[in-house]
């Protein structure tokens, strides 16, 4: 179904995609989106890559709280405590 | 209210202190990185968040729970950190906070693409991404760059990229969190992305 609609650049792909993960392009957009995905090689890597960075920061451990900084806030706690 | 947050907002309101220490140690390191984005300082961050449990114990008895716990921890912070920020005499974060799309930034340096002007094929790669290597994903050193790339990021990309794709919190939360418009969220979210995809790249080229 893609007549007449005017085609993504590569350029302009790159800015989408984090739109296009977050589900907020139009209906319309989107397909024009995977309709360059379908046949753009590179676009297709650079999506995939998108992901794979995402998923790698996914498994960066939360920061924790040190021991010492978590003791002088339950202490802020004790004397706050009705 | 969730049932799992009304017990704990029962507890917190009894004086216990292992929920409130459950609390902090979820929360604490996400206020902190947060209060990056008003403050220069990371000690000044520091004094923020601390600043904010006390605004959390005090205001205890009064939270009604028309938002999420979360949301409500959150908007006391940016409150004092606001303030803080202002006393300290920053206001630029603030305009670039608002609408980062003021400032354009490329999620792919242009020199990659050919000219728009190009008689065949503008805008399209002129230096393709390469697909990476399975084998150095799963690497120490290239989660170390990761890391890295997060750590240099400007505070605002830094604080939604740590809160939705470390901490695993949903845009609205993040949102809510930091006061941020659905638009600006997903723009400040897209560009740190980008960045660190981009470092990674770098590195895996040359690795």
């Amino acid at each position: 179904m893609s007549v007449d609609v005017e085609q993504l650049s590569c350029q302009e792909l790159v800015e989408l995609v984090t739109d296009y993960l977050e589900g907020a392009l139009s209906a319309e957009d989107a397909a024009r989106f995977e309709d360059h995905i379908g046949r753009c090689t590179a676009c297709t890597i650079y999506l995939e890559q998108m992901r794979q960075t995402i998923a790698l920061t996914g498994r960066i451990t939360p920061a924790s709280l040190s021991p010492d900084a978590e003791r002088e806030l339950l202490e802020a706690f004790c004397g706050w405590r009705p | 209210m969730a049932v799992a947050e009304a017990q704990l907002l029962e507890a917190l309101r009894a004086g216990d202190g292992e929920a409130f220490a459950a609390l902090v140690r979820e929360y604490h390191p996400s206020l902190v990185r947060v209060a990056r984005m008003y403050v220069s300082t990371q000690a000044a961050a520091e004094e923020v968040a601390q600043e904010t449990w006390l605004g959390v114990l005090n205001g205890l008895h009064r939270f009604e729970g028309r938002s999420s716990l979360k949301t409500w921890i959150f908007r006391i912070l940016t409150n004092i950190a606001k303030t803080r920020a202002v006393r300290d005499g920053r206001t630029l974060p603030f305009s670039a906070l608002q609408d980062p799309g003021r400032v354009p930034e490329a999620a792919v340096d242009a020199d990659r693409f050919l000219d728009s002007e190009h008689a065949r094929w503008p805008g399209h790669w002129a230096v393709k991404p390469v697909a990476w290597p399975e084998e150095a994903l799963v690497a120490g050193e290239t989660r170390e760059r990761l890391a890295e790339a997060i750590e240099a990021l400007p505070a605002t990309q830094r604080a939604v990229i740590s809160l939705r794709d470390i901490e695993g919190w949903s845009s609205d939360e993040v949102r809510n969190a930091l006061d941020l418009s659905e638009t600006n969220q997903r723009v400040l979210l897209h560009r740190a992305r980008s960045k660190v995809r981009a470092a990674l790249e770098s590195y895996l080229e040359q690795a």
